[in-house]
């Protein structure tokens, strides 16, 4: 039995439901899951971290250092966590926090990490992942001392496991550091869902004309509990933020539900949310090369068809 | 100021990816700089259009990558060495100590920047064992820079559309993201200038690096596109219900 360490992603000490798929991988076979948690009220998280099969949850503090504001010292912390309980294993999710933490992690302890990993398999070391966004699927090795991987949300089906979480607090001495220094968090003030998070996406290209003209997204994605997305050119075109970009340059997004609304299907988009279990384009061009490679299709003009759909789903 | 940039040679996002073997892909398509990369020159160019120095590119690649090389000349940096491999993935952690080797023995830098990720392997790590490499900072996702005081603050991008601002000591590794900036065009005089600059070509065997190989390719494999949609005709209302009843109880994507 392995002993696996998981980063957990809270906000507002909630657990993201995104670490549940993660904790599922780390569960394999019946490994031995260790939640790692900073800055979070480990005794809130208990009941739901128990339910993915957690045993024991390590609530990791800096010697005084504010671990948050300092990234380089809560890699120092976990990589502390990581020797105190003899974890050979650390997972978490592919998200900003998460690949830039385990980067810094794999670094110094100098093995390797894999990130954007659509599976893992924890014996015989080994990871899944894309290469040349999602056109080809990479099998890699790791043959370090320890075993990295950062995993794509959505991309394992959370299955419970219950399991009874017990609280650990764990004090690590990671003296100071003033090389790199987080000042300030700026909020954002559009997107309430986490688009790489999501599991269902509506997005819009070109044909929508204009920033405003996204409320008839917002209004159908919010009757799925979804978040909004958008390709390059309604980006470019200034109708959407670039933080809700999904493409090549922008988000990779892994939704259950994926809507293309007005898109033509570019391989540069496609590279953004190929791995969308079900994707649906509704597009007034007939001949849109969308339609060649997605699920299901409408063929309509998108301010017809959207407020159509999302009444619908209201029903 | 002296910047260096980690340019990467890869297949251009728009051709099509043919696996050959095991873990190889048929090569004989168009290779550019790597878009995250562009952004990565840009700013390293207008930091040392303001600031006065140079820019000094560093890739790793097969001997064709020079082609990128002298097109990523064109965009306002100096000289650029180039690491010859006959590979066109190493892992992250040896290319990093390549990197590594070569920017020490050229003498140190100001600022590194590069790509926050290389649109082939797609690894998103090779600047951070850079930076730990250096003993330097390092930031990634990065769409706003600058530098005040020998101090560079940058704004990275986190989840949800948030944004941290940090600030970082130098020299630091700076990894960008699309935002940083628009990468300019490069104009015809440019392009004559790149073809003389320097390029220092290095043989990887040359730099007497014992590199550990410990992330290995073991297959590629191509992933299809879906056959083409079902189309559902008919009126609207009679459209939009049918794949709301599909997506509900055929496909349950949503509830």
């Amino acid at each position: 039995m392995t002993k696996v360490a998981v980063l957990i992603e809270t906000t507002d000490n909630e657990v993201k439901a995104a670490n549940f798929g993660v904790l599922t991988a780390a569960h394999g076979d019946g490994h031995e899951i260790y939640a790692f948690l900073t800055g979070a009220d480990a005794e809130g998280c208990k009941a739901v971290l128990g339910k993915y099969g957690v045993g024991a949850i390590i609530s990791i503090e800096g010697d005084g250092a504010d671990l948050q504001a300092k990234p380089d010292l809560k890699a120092k912390a976990i990589i502390a966590a990581m020797k105190e309980y003899e974890t050979s294993v650390l997972l978490a999710l592919s998200s900003s926090e998460g690949r830039d933490i385990l980067a810094r992690v794999a670094a110094s302890l100098k093995v390797p990490l894999a990130t954007d990993c659509l599976s893992v398999d924890i014996s015989s070391s080994t990871v899944r992942k894309p290469y040349f966004s999602g056109k080809t699927i990479a099998t890699l090795k790791m043959n370090g001392a320890y075993f990295l991987s950062a995993i794509r949300p959505n991309a394992v089906e959370p299955a419970e496991a219950p399991a009874e979480a017990a609280v650990i607090s764990f004090t690590a001495v990671v003296g100071d550091y003033d090389g790199l220094v987080v000042k300030e968090i700026k909020q954002s003030s559009s997107g309430k869902v986490d688009l790489s998070e999501a599991n269902v996406i509506v997005s819009g290209g070109r044909p929508i004309g204009s920033e405003e003209n996204f409320k008839i997204l917002e209004e159908c994605a919010d009757a799925m509990g979804g978040a909004v997305g958008a390709s390059r050119v309604s980006v470019d075109e200034g109708y959407a933020p670039h933080s809700i970009q999904v493409g090549q340059t922008g988000k990779i997004v892994n939704p259950r539900l994926y809507i293309a609304c007005g898109i033509s299907g570019s391989v540069q988009h496609f590279a953004g949310m190929k791995t969308s279990k079900v994707i649906v384009a509704i597009n007034s061009d007939k001949d849109a090369p969308i339609f060649n490679k997605c699920d299901y299709g409408i063929v309509g003009d998108i301010f017809e068809v959207v407020p159509a759909l999302t009444a619908e789903l209201a029903k | 100021m002296k910047v260096f940039v980690c340019v990467k040679n890869v297949p251009d996002t728009a051709a099509n990816i043919r696996v050959v073997g095991e873990n190889s892909f048929d090569e004989s398509i168009k290779f550019l700089i790597n878009p995250y990369d562009e952004y990565a020159i840009e700013e390293a160019a207008r930091l040392v259009e303001k600031e006065g120095g140079e820019v000094v590119l560093v890739t790793v690649g097969k001997e064709s990558a020079i082609k990128t090389v002298r097109s990523a000349l064109a965009l306002g940096s100096h000289r650029a060495i180039l690491v010859t491999t006959d590979k066109q993935f190493l892992d992250s952690a040896d290319t990093a100590a390549i990197l590594q080797k070569v920017m020490e023995d050229d003498g140190p830098a100001d600022i590194i920047f590069a790509g926050k990720q290389a649109v082939d392997s797609e690894a998103m790590q090779t600047a951070y064992r850079l930076a730990e490499g250096l003993n330097i900072p390092i930031a990634s996702d990065v769409t706003e820079f600058s530098v005040a005081n020998d101090k560079v603050s940058v704004e990275r991008e986190i989840g949800g559309g948030e944004r941290e601002i940090i600030e970082m000591t130098m020299p630091c590794v700076v990894a960008a993201s699309k935002g940083l900036n628009e990468p300019r065009y490069p104009k015809l005089p440019d392009v004559m200038k790149a073809k003389k600059k320097e390029v220092k070509q290095i043989a990887l065997a040359d730099l007497g690096l014992t590199l550990t190989s410990e992330t290995k390719l073991v297959t590629l494999e191509q992933v299809p596109d879906r056959s083409g949609a079902k189309i559902i005709g008919g009126s609207v209302s009679g459209g939009v219900a049918e794949l709301v009843k599909i997506l509900r109880e055929d496909e349950k994507v949503i509830s």
